[in-house]
Parts: C-alpha cells; sequence; structure tokens
C-alpha cells in the first residue's frame, strides 16, 4: 500500500477495509457496466428517436409540474408542521413523511382507491366536475407529488426550524404584520432550505415508477414518463434504454453536484 | 409625554410584578442581576410577552388593559428596540434594514431609502450603506440598530442591554455616543442591562429590578450612595447590612449588634465602607465600638489595594493596603480581630 493511503486508513482494521472496498465496488460496478455498454457511437441518434423525446418531453413537464405543486401545498405544510403547537402536530409530521417509505407501488394503489373514479374523492370529482385522474398526464404529476412532496415539506421544515424567529420579532416591533414579516424576513431566510428541498422533490418527482404506472399507466405521450420508457425499451430496444438510462444518470449526478455542500457536509 | 405600565406575569420561575412611572425626557435603566426579569419587562413593554395582570399606557395610550382585554400587537405600536443582539435582518443591507421600519408604515422604497440613509450619515455610517450586517464591525452593527430603532420616530425607546456584546475597548466610546443619541431623542426611554457601570453611565433614574420586583429607584447618586439591596451594596463595593434600630445600637439578622451614631428604631440599612473597616491580629484596645473576631477566608486584589473578606459572627469585607497584607500575613487565613468605628456606619431607613 503506498504511504498516503496507509496513513487514511490508519486506525481502521484491515477487515473493515476490505469490506469497505467490496461495499463501493458494489455503487461502482452497475454504473460502470451502464457507461460501458452504452451505445456512445449511436447516442445521438437515439436521443433524436421521437419515441425517446416524448418520453423526456414528458418527464419534464410532470416533474416539473409535481415540483410546483409540492412548493406550493408543501411550504405552508412546513411553515406550520415547523412553527404550529397543536395536538396531532407529530401525527401530521409522519403522514407527511410516510410517502417516503411507502412503497411507491402502494402508493399508486391507495391513489387509486381515493381519487378513481369510483374512489373516495375521484367520484366526487368525476360527478361535480368531469375530472377523471387516472391514467391522465395530470395522475402522472399527481403520483409524482405524492412521492415527492416529502423531500421538500422535510427540508422546509428544517429550514423554518433553523430561521431565527427573534429576527421575525424584531421586524415586528418594527411594524411589519405577520404577512410582510413571511415575505420579508422569514422567506428570505429559507430560501436555501426550499430551494434544496425543491431540487431533491424534482429528482424524486423525475425517477417515479411504481406509483406512476399504477395511478396513471403506461400511455406514451401522455402518462409514459421516462422510467416507464426504459422499462418497456428494455426488452425491445436496450440500446434507447440504456441511453435514457444514461440522461437520467447524469440528472442524477448533476442533483449530487449541485447539492453537495448541503448533503455530504465537509466530507 | 409618559409611560405608565404594571407589569404582572409569570414566565418559567419568574415571577414580575412592576410598576412603572416613565417620563419622557429622562433615560431610565432598569439595573438587576441575570434572572431579575429585565428583558421580561422589556419584551412586555414592547408587546412580545403577554402580561397576566396589569396595563399598559403610553401617552395616553392605551397599548395593553388586562382587565379590559385589550391588547395592541407589537406591530401597532409606536415603539423602537434595539436587541441585545441586535437582530439585524443578515440579508438585506445596513440601509435597507434601517429602511425596514419606514417600509413597514407604508413609505416608498426610494423615500424611505433617503430616510435611511439620511439616519445612517448622522451616525457616521454613510459609507457603510450598502454593507450586510456580517460585514459590520460591532460598534457598526450597534449603530446601525439603534438607527433602525429611532427611524420610525417611535414614542418609546426600549434598548436591552445595547452594550454587552461589544468588547471593552469599544464600549466605552459607544457608551458615550449612546448617551448623546439618547439625550436628544424626544420620547420616552429605557434601558435595561446587569452592567451597573453601563446603567450609571447612561441613566437619568436607576430602577433596580431584582426577583421580578423593583428594590429600589432614584438616581444614580442616590442608590450608589445608599443601596437598598444587598445587590446594589455589592456592585457599589461596601458592606450593606439589614437591622433593627434599638437606640443606639442596630440589631443584625443573625442577632449580633452594632454600635451606630443617632438613634434608631424600626428597620434601617447600615452601610460601612471597606475602608472603614480594621484588621488586627490581636484584639485591639481603643475607641473603636464595634470589634470582634472573626477569620480572614480570601483576598482580591484590586490596583493598588486589597480586600479581604473576613467570615465570622458578621461577615464583612475590609478594605487595606498591599503592606498591610503582608505585615498581617492575612494571606495565612487564621483569626483576625476586625474593629470598626461607630462614627464609620451610615444608617438610615429601610
Amino acid at each position: 500500500m503506498t504511504a498516503r493511503v496507509r496513513a487514511t486508513t490508519a486506525g481502521v482494521p484491515v477487515a473493515a477495509v476490505a469490506v469497505a472496498a467490496l461495499g463501493a465496488l458494489f455503487f461502482l460496478v452497475p454504473l460502470a457496466g451502464l457507461v460501458w455498454r452504452a451505445p456512445w457511437s449511436g447516442l445521438l441518434d437515439e436521443l433524436g428517436d421521437p419515441d425517446v423525446r416524448e418520453a423526456l418531453r414528458l418527464s419534464l413537464v410532470c416533474s416539473l409540474g409535481a415540483t410546483a405543486l409540492s412548493l406550493v401545498v408543501g411550504v405552508p405544510l412546513a411553515w406550520v408542521l415547523a412553527r404550529g403547537r397543536f395536538p396531532g402536530r407529530r401525527l401530521l409530521r409522519a403522514l407527511t413523511t410516510l410517502p417516503m417509505v411507502l412503497p411507491p407501488v402502494v402508493g399508486g394503489v391507495a391513489l387509486l382507491l381515493a381519487f378513481g373514479r369510483r374512489g373516495l374523492a375521484g367520484q366526487w370529482l368525476d360527478q361535480w366536475f368531469g375530472v377523471r385522474l387516472p391514467f391522465t398526464t395530470a395522475g402522472a404529476i399527481l403520483a409524482e407529488t405524492f412521492v415527492a412532496m416529502p423531500f421538500l415539506v422535510l427540508t422546509a421544515e428544517a429550514g423554518f426550524r433553523s430561521a431565527d424567529e427573534r429576527l421575525e420579532e424584531a421586524a415586528r416591533t418594527l411594524g411589519a404584520r405577520p404577512w410582510t414579516v413571511f415575505r420579508r424576513v422569514t422567506l428570505p431566510l429559507v430560501t436555501p432550505s426550499l430551494a434544496a428541498g425543491a431540487v431533491l422533490a424534482w429528482a424524486r418527482a423525475l425517477g417515479e415508477f411504481g406509483a406512476t404506472i399504477t395511478f396513471a399507466g403506461n400511455f406514451p405521450g401522455e402518462t409514459q414518463t421516462t422510467p416507464l420508457k426504459v422499462y418497456l425499451l428494455l426488452e425491445s430496444r436496450p440500446d434507447a434504454a440504456i441511453v435514457l438510462s444514461l440522461v437520467l444518470l447524469a440528472v442524477s449526478l448533476a442533483v449530487l453536484v449541485g447539492l453537495r455542500s448541503r448533503w455530504l457536509g465537509s466530507a | 409625554m409618559t409611560l405608565r405600565a404594571t407589569v404582572a406575569l409569570t414566565r418559567g420561575t419568574l415571577d414580575l410584578d412592576v410598576s412603572l412611572d416613565l417620563a419622557m425626557g429622562q433615560t431610565v435603566a432598569v439595573l438587576g442581576p441575570n434572572g431579575a426579569g429585565k428583558t421580561t419587562l422589556l419584551r412586555a413593554l414592547a408587546g412580545l410577552q403577554p402580561l397576566i395582570r396589569g396595563h399598559v399606557t403610553l401617552d395616553g395610550e392605551v397599548l395593553e388593559d388586562v382587565a379590559a382585554g385589550t391588547c395592541r400587537r407589537p406591530e401597532e405600536r409606536s415603539i423602537g428596540v434595539v436587541f441585545q443582539d441586535y437582530l439585524l435582518f443578515p440579508h438585506l443591507s445596513a440601509l435597507d434594514n434601517v429602511a425596514f421600519g419606514l417600509r413597514c408604515r407604508g413609505l416608498a422604497r426610494p423615500d424611505a431609502r433617503r430616510r435611511a440613509a439620511g439616519w445612517l450619515e448622522r451616525f457616521g455610517l454613510g459609507d457603510r450603506l450598502a454593507a450586510k450586517p456580517g460585514e459590520l464591525s460591532g460598534g457598526q452593527a450597534q449603530r446601525v440598530a439603534l438607527a433602525r430603532a429611532l427611524a420610525t420616530d417611535p414614542r418609546l425607546l426600549l434598548l436591552d442591554e445595547p452594550l454587552s456584546a461589544l468588547d471593552a475597548s469599544t464600549r466605552l466610546e459607544v457608551r458615550r455616543e449612546l448617551r448623546r443619541h439618547l439625550a436628544s431623542f424626544p420620547g420616552v426611554r429605557m434601558v435595561v442591562t446587569h452592567d451597573p457601570l453601563e446603567a450609571i453611565a447612561l441613566a437619568d433614574v436607576l430602577v433596580v429590578l431584582e426577583e421580578g420586583r423593583v428594590v429600589q429607584t432614584g438616581t444614580p447618586a442616590d442608590v450608589t450612595a445608599r443601596p437598598r439591596s444587598r445587590y446594589v451594596g455589592e456592585l457599589v463595593g461596601v458592606n450593606l447590612f439589614r437591622a433593627t434600630g434599638a437606640g443606639d445600637r442596630v440589631v443584625l439578622a443573625g442577632g449580633e449588634t452594632l454600635q451606630v451614631p443617632g438613634a434608631w428604631a424600626d428597620d434601617v440599612f447600615a452601610l460601612v465602607h471597606p475602608r472603614a473597616v480594621s484588621l488586627h491580629r490581636r484584639e485591639p484596645e481603643g475607641t473603636p465600638r464595634n470589634v470582634w473576631k472573626g477569620t480572614a477566608d480570601s483576598l482580591d486584589r484590586e490596583a493598588e489595594r486589597v480586600r479581604v473578606r473576613v467570615g465570622g459572627p458578621i461577615p464583612i469585607v475590609a478594605e487595606v493596603t498591599p503592606a498591610a497584607v503582608a505585615d498581617l500575613a492575612l494571606a495565612d487565613g487564621g483569626a483576625v480581630w476586625v474593629s470598626v468605628k461607630a462614627t464609620e456606619i451610615e444608617v438610615y431607613p429601610a
């Protein structure tokens, strides 16, 4: 071993280093496989394929829509969770984090039972407004919001908690009413957290498969987002599947790099 | 313009019950140890802490009245607050910080900024308008905080330990400036502090607060000449005893007596300056009427004087020279005789 490696692993038992190396390989080999098998020469052709581009376009639309919806609903929710004092607050927080651990396909089934045409809420949406969500683009957006919003809420709540409430008090003594306090003091202070939360939510929405395919189905141009397309193409056109996977991988890496200071700490 | 307030509330272990009558044109300093309730009192006047009992009336306008059920929120009160850590908005420049209150009250941004710039220039910060709070020195941040509080022309100015965040060297200069600015403020002003030097330097009227109650009010000179609580006594550096008069003697809490000038009955304070306390290794003979035996417990060197804490029937602090300490080998502790002339004891009604 070189002196540098020896220095950095000093104090760590050799066995642990060996297992850690295996762990690292476990993560690296699949990614390496993807890059190695990629059709680099035909990459641009595959990306130019209308089917592929449709899937990418739809993914962009749905993930951005899901992020926007998450922001609109999630920020006030995070605010209430961070600052509110009411019974059942812990339960509410548990509920909003549930989609993070729930198997996505189960989420999709639950959404069907809630917003399907004969669902708990869906029947009223259908009867009163003629709105049908399952198997539509809107449904895909809803499915992605369901799994992505918790990421935003959690990050935003942490941001609100860390914002110094005394600054809000100072603003009040200067004559600011609650909305002004929120707009001119609290919001600017939590914007970095909100931005990070939004990016996380967006990345999660982009990658969602189980809930989308269960609730929104697999209709090209309407609900067939990129992950669904990849799954479909794996049998018939593996090259196209690999290209799409690479796109998603590149996006994930970009998100990781962009949020590295926040996520990976001082490592 | 006056502030009349009766503030009664409990917060954790603090039970605050204070009545204040502050006139404009004078700076009132509320002095007390930590935990006395000074900051809570300030927050209650600002509307950040609800009262359980009492009222706050500023210039005839009722800001809060528990009995009547009215309470004006902080944003509806004509107040300016300088907080202990200044609490400048970190994402706004110094100029926008000072303009904040003006904009909240409806001024358009250019007008607010112009007025804010005027304030900052008056405080000597004309070249730091665009600086963010993180780029300002302690003294500069303090001035911005003061300008921000004054910019809205409040009728009540509240300052919470305005100098405590500064280092010792900046503190003196800023304190002088602050005194000047306060003197020119036309409304009612109240400073809260635990630092007696700060209180004495800034105040026209001192209010001493201990454990949620006012124990003494008066000019700094009055309060320091005739302290009415152990806290102030210690601050001023004198021995203060609570006693009951018995003719030409006073009886202390532990039953011990001191011979004093004059004739006293009722509750009194007996003040003995450490300078007036003499120490001896053998029982002294002579005129001093108050003589007893104690033990030299600890020494505190202060410049060219040494304060000796003497334990015993009447715990007392004596001030002697370093030479005397050496002569009597006081550093070794042990038994020591204390003598205090009766004429050196000042007695006044409690």
